[in-house]
């Protein structure tokens, strides 16, 4: 057992050191939802009035209601950027080394999504941190409580960006990941507007919406942060991480064929 | 145990899609020895590292690393290997020696036990002095040794090297090969993928694989015949000029 924490910590310590190396990608994950948060939150204050609704016990303002959703996106990109890691790990052949290690693939791929989560951890604090100063909180405990539903929000989407790491054959084609997966999965999702008020202008929106896993990692993390429990989403998040890590094993798996498509 | 072949590879075959990639390759190799795989472009040499390092796998055929078949104990038959690919594999913003804590926790040594077996691989390769610096700033050469290094921080018994001299210069080409040779002189077991020749010894055993084939295997000097390996190389595998490059 000990192997294999030393694998798992070498892992992720080899993350963490590269994003601390890579000070533009720190900059532009606390730059992006903060123009949301400063910029599109003030613009909408007015246009979106917001009903109470779990797990808030009072009207909130817009930037109060999308700060779940923007931690939700740094893990997010977070996790389409580990996905692009591990795509450019495959063409420089980091990834061989890593994978002809005599520890089980699955706990090496499990080694690399919690590098992912850590990164992301990094991020979403710094993001509250800095919304903080701006005068958005939430209850004190709240930022403690959080911490587990981040973990499970940030293995989620890591291992969506495993799987979809699996199935790209080379760098070129991550650009389509971007309008393909990160665009739908948030904007389709609670992360900017509440179901109900997508239900408004479309039922079938709000039910693309509910059926979005991203929504409810939002969700999670949304109630964490209020000190609530939301057993549906929680069901939601780990189901989607299984699913996702499943799949993303099957495309690791060297039967059939990373490497083989590879050469 | 010692009586088996450290690297035994019995019917092996690949196909990716319709075209054979291996077909029915076997070779085994007794231990300590410095054995060429020798083929031509083309000839199925990564395939077959690919295989042997179980990024790929196939169900005809199987390889035994030191007695462990690698389908049935992949993990105590990965311990055996120490690889260098063709490919670099180095993150070159960190140092030489981060790069190799790194590899050493993979094969799940960490702290004091690590350090040591890294300081003797560094020595092994006359790295040591190079352990502070970042891989970027190391010569094609060094970044090379500093591979060769890595591969053997967890004592491996097998050292497979996919044409390691890619890229690198005359004296450094010559100087790894020196290197490897001497460590097959030690007692390991080397497996060397290349298409040069000049880079295998006459005692050396070579393995000449073509379109997927096993040809021939035997001594560099046995092949040679009375002729040079480069004339028999040639007349095997109606090669031109590329091996002598």
């Amino acid at each position: 057992m000990t192997a294999w924490l030393a694998a798992l910590y070498a892992i992720v310590a080899r993350e963490a050191l590269r994003f601390v190396h890579n000070r533009g990608r720190f900059l532009s994950a606390l730059v992006r939802p903060l123009v949301w948060l400063v910029v599109f939150a003030a613009g909408f204050r007015a246009a979106l009035g917001l009903s109470i609704i779990p797990p808030y016990q009072t009207y909130i303002t817009y930037e109060v209601y999308i700060v779940p959703g923007l931690c939700g996106m740094i893990q997010l990109f977070n996790g389409m950027q580990s996905s692009l890691s591990l795509v450019y790990d495959q063409e420089m052949g980091s990834m061989r080394l890593l994978l002809t290690s005599p520890r089980p693939r699955w706990w090496l791929l499990f080694s690399k999504l919690m590098a992912g989560v850590a990164v992301s951890l990094l991020q979403v604090y710094a993001f509250l941190g800095i919304a903080a100063l701006f005068g958005i909180t939430v209850p004190a405990l709240g930022y403690l409580y959080v911490f587990p539903a981040l973990i499970l929000s940030g293995l989620m989407l890591g291992a969506l960006g495993l799987l979809i790491s699996s199935t790209i054959k080379q760098l070129e084609n991550f650009a389509g990941v971007m309008n393909f997966v990160i665009f739908p999965m948030f904007f389709l999702s609670s992360a900017l507007y509440p179901l109900w008020k997508m239900a408004e202008s479309s039922d079938l929106l709000r039910d693309i919406c509910a059926v979005n896993p991203f929504t409810h990692a939002v969700e999670l993390i949304r109630f964490s942060l209020y000190g609530s429990f939301n057993g549906w989403a929680l069901l939601w998040v780990v189901t989607g991480t299984v699913a996702f890590f499943l799949l993303a094993l099957v495309g690791y798996d060297p039967a059939r064929g990373l490497m083989r498509r590879r050469g | 145990m010692t009586d088996q072949p450290a690297l035994c590879v019995s019917h092996v075959s690949l196909s990716y899609g319709p075209k054979k990639a291996l077909d029915d390759v076997s070779f085994a190799l007794p231990r300590g020895r410095f054995c060429a795989l020798l083929g031509p472009n083309g000839a199925g040499k990564s395939t077959l590292f690919s295989l042997l390092t179980r990024l790929l796998v196939t169900r005809e055929g199987t390889i035994r690393v030191a007695g462990h078949d690698l389908a049935k104990n992949p993990r105590a038959a990965l311990a055996r290997i120490g690889v260098v690919f063709q490919q670099p594999t180095l993150d070159l913003d960190m140092t030489v020696m981060r790069n190799m804590r790194y590899f050493a926790a993979l094969h799940g040594l960490s702290g004091r036990a690590a350090a040591t077996r890294i300081d003797a691989s560094l020595d092994r390769l006359n790295m040591r002095e190079r352990a502070g610096e970042k891989v970027r700033a190391l010569n094609g050469g060094h970044r090379r040794r500093m591979e060769i290094a890595r591969a053997l921080v967890h004592s491996p018994e097998v050292l497979l090297l996919d044409e390691p001299t890619v890229g690198l210069d005359t004296a450094a080409r010559r100087s790894i090969t020196a290197h490897v040779h001497q460590l097959a002189g030690e007692g390991l077991t080397v497996l060397w993928a290349t298409h040069l020749v000049d880079e295998i010894d006459p005692a050396d055993e070579v393995v000449v694989l073509h379109r997927g084939h096993v040809l021939k295997q035997a001594t560099a000097a046995e092949i040679a015949g009375n002729g040079t390996l480069i004339d028999a190389f040639i007349a095997m595998t109606g090669g031109k000029d590329e091996a002598a490059a």
